[in-house]
């Protein structure tokens, strides 16, 4: 790369005219010193972000709860439960652990086939709306702001009735890594209502003699 | 035949475009560079679809490492004259009757995230070398007989009223413990949380449904 400043010969005949300097300046030092750095600075960045989930939970106060207690007392059919287990596991079962007989657990996991499918298969009308709802943003000749749009989503999620209200609990060995990826699971399927719940005794309960049952069949 | 005889080309290069190049792209990195922070662990956060990037200032940041250990880091918003980690290393250290010295709080001010229980956090601070800073990151106590966590967000909450509480847990951390945090800091009325997560791609086919 270094550059060679050569004479100019051959131009010994004619006029002697004053020399000509050459106008090219040695940029190799400039060359290496901007090399150095780009590299420096490319190595450096952290290009992805981290991103980051927002989850709002609900408030501890457990008076102001008393007095909601009714209103937001979830339609038995609606309700759907998730059970996080060890090992990547999933229990749900649907319906409310009030009295006997008490609902069946159904087992499944983290798979497309597994929980995704069940929870869209639950929350068809309100998935297909913001779906259409979307494609039609994509669509349009005018851009929608991504804004007005989430605000759409969102009323659409208000709105919506029919929808599984979705109660996720886990057991204590459950890793953080199940716990992110079942509220992730919410997002894909644009699931309106969800919180995370402590489990309770009944379903803890259950989830053994489930177990008990299936290791039994399982040496049958 | 004559010999065909070769110009003399002069072994000149213009690296005028090459330069060109190179002063754009360095411009542009230089611009766009965000240096990465230094953590007290290495966390190895799950993935998830969403796409809202993690807020980088005014945040209390609670780290899960994947051996459940907690760490803690409150960064110096958007104002550095209103000192936000010394006002909150002071009022911990006034609770917990652990004293620093202002060298100390003037230093601790410069430094990132930590993880030990308040006793070891001065050794922490003087240590000269990363390996002893290393050893003496032990988790921050959670439990509730000595929940020093508890004190950390509460003086943060008192110093920056702004802050965003963030969890960055590992994808390995038991998720009790990370309820045991999120409890935590619920006990200070923080209810909006953002879990730190890596982006991928997921995608669901309507097909799938019908």
């Amino acid at each position: 790369m270094a550059e060679i400043i050569q004479e100019e010969g051959g131009k010994k005949k004619g006029k002697k005219r004053p020399k000509k300097h050459s106008t090219h300046i040695d940029m190799t030092p400039m060359v290496d010193l901007m090399t150095l750095l780009l590299t420096f600075f490319m190595l450096t960045t952290a290009f992805s972000k981290p991103k980051t989930m927002e989850i709002v939970l609900p408030e501890k106060d457990q008076k102001e709860n008393k007095k909601e207690d009714k209103e937001n007392q979830i339609p038995k059919w609606r309700a759907v439960n998730i059970i996080l287990d060890e090992n990547d596991k999933i229990y749900y079962y649907t319906g409310l652990m009030e009295k006997p007989p008490y609902p069946e657990l159904i087992e499944t996991d983290f798979s497309k086939d597994g929980i995704r499918k069940y929870l869209l298969k639950r929350n068809k009308t309100l998935y297909q709306k913001i779906d259409s709802l979307n494609v039609a943003a994509l669509k349009s000749k005018k851009p929608i702001p991504p804004d007005t749009l989430a605000k759409q989503i969102r009323e659409l999620k208000k709105e919506d009735k029919v929808g599984p209200i979705v109660l996720i609990k886990a057991t204590d060995k459950v890793k953080y890594r199940n716990m992110v990826d079942i509220i992730d699971e919410m997002a894909i399927c644009n699931i309106a209502r969800y919180a995370i719940v402590d489990i309770n005794p009944q379903e803890l309960k259950m989830l053994e003699e489930y177990k008990k049952k299936n290791s039994e069949t399982a040496k049958k | 035949m004559a010999k065909v005889k070769m110009a003399v080309r002069s072994p000149r290069i213009d690296m005028t475009p090459m330069v060109d190049t190179f002063t754009l792209l360095l411009t542009f990195f230089m611009m766009t560079t965000t240096f990465r922070p230094q953590e007290a662990v290495q966390v190895d956060t799950p993935s998830s679809i969403s796409e809202k990037t993690a807020p980088e200032k005014n945040v209390i940041t609670v780290y899960i490492s994947k051996d459940n250990k907690v760490f803690f880091n409150i960064d110096e918003g958007t104002d550095t004259s209103l000192h936000i980690r010394a006002k909150v290393l002071q009022g911990v250290s006034e609770q917990l009757r652990v004293p620093f010295t202002k060298e100390q709080i003037s230093k601790f001010e410069r430094l990132a995230s930590f993880g030990m229980p308040i006793k070891d956090l001065p050794k922490w601070i003087d240590a000269e070398d990363q390996k002893v800073r290393d050893e003496l990151q032990t988790g921050i106590p959670i439990d509730s007989a000595d929940n020093q966590l508890a004190m950390w967000i509460l003086f943060a909450r008192k110093a920056n009223p702004n802050a965003e509480a963030s969890i960055k847990g590992d994808a390995g951390a038991d998720f009790k413990v990370v309820k045991r945090v999120l409890d935590i800091l619920q006990d200070y009325k923080i209810n909006r949380f953002n879990l730190t997560t890596n982006l991928e791609k997921v995608e669901v086919k309507l097909e799938d449904i019908k």
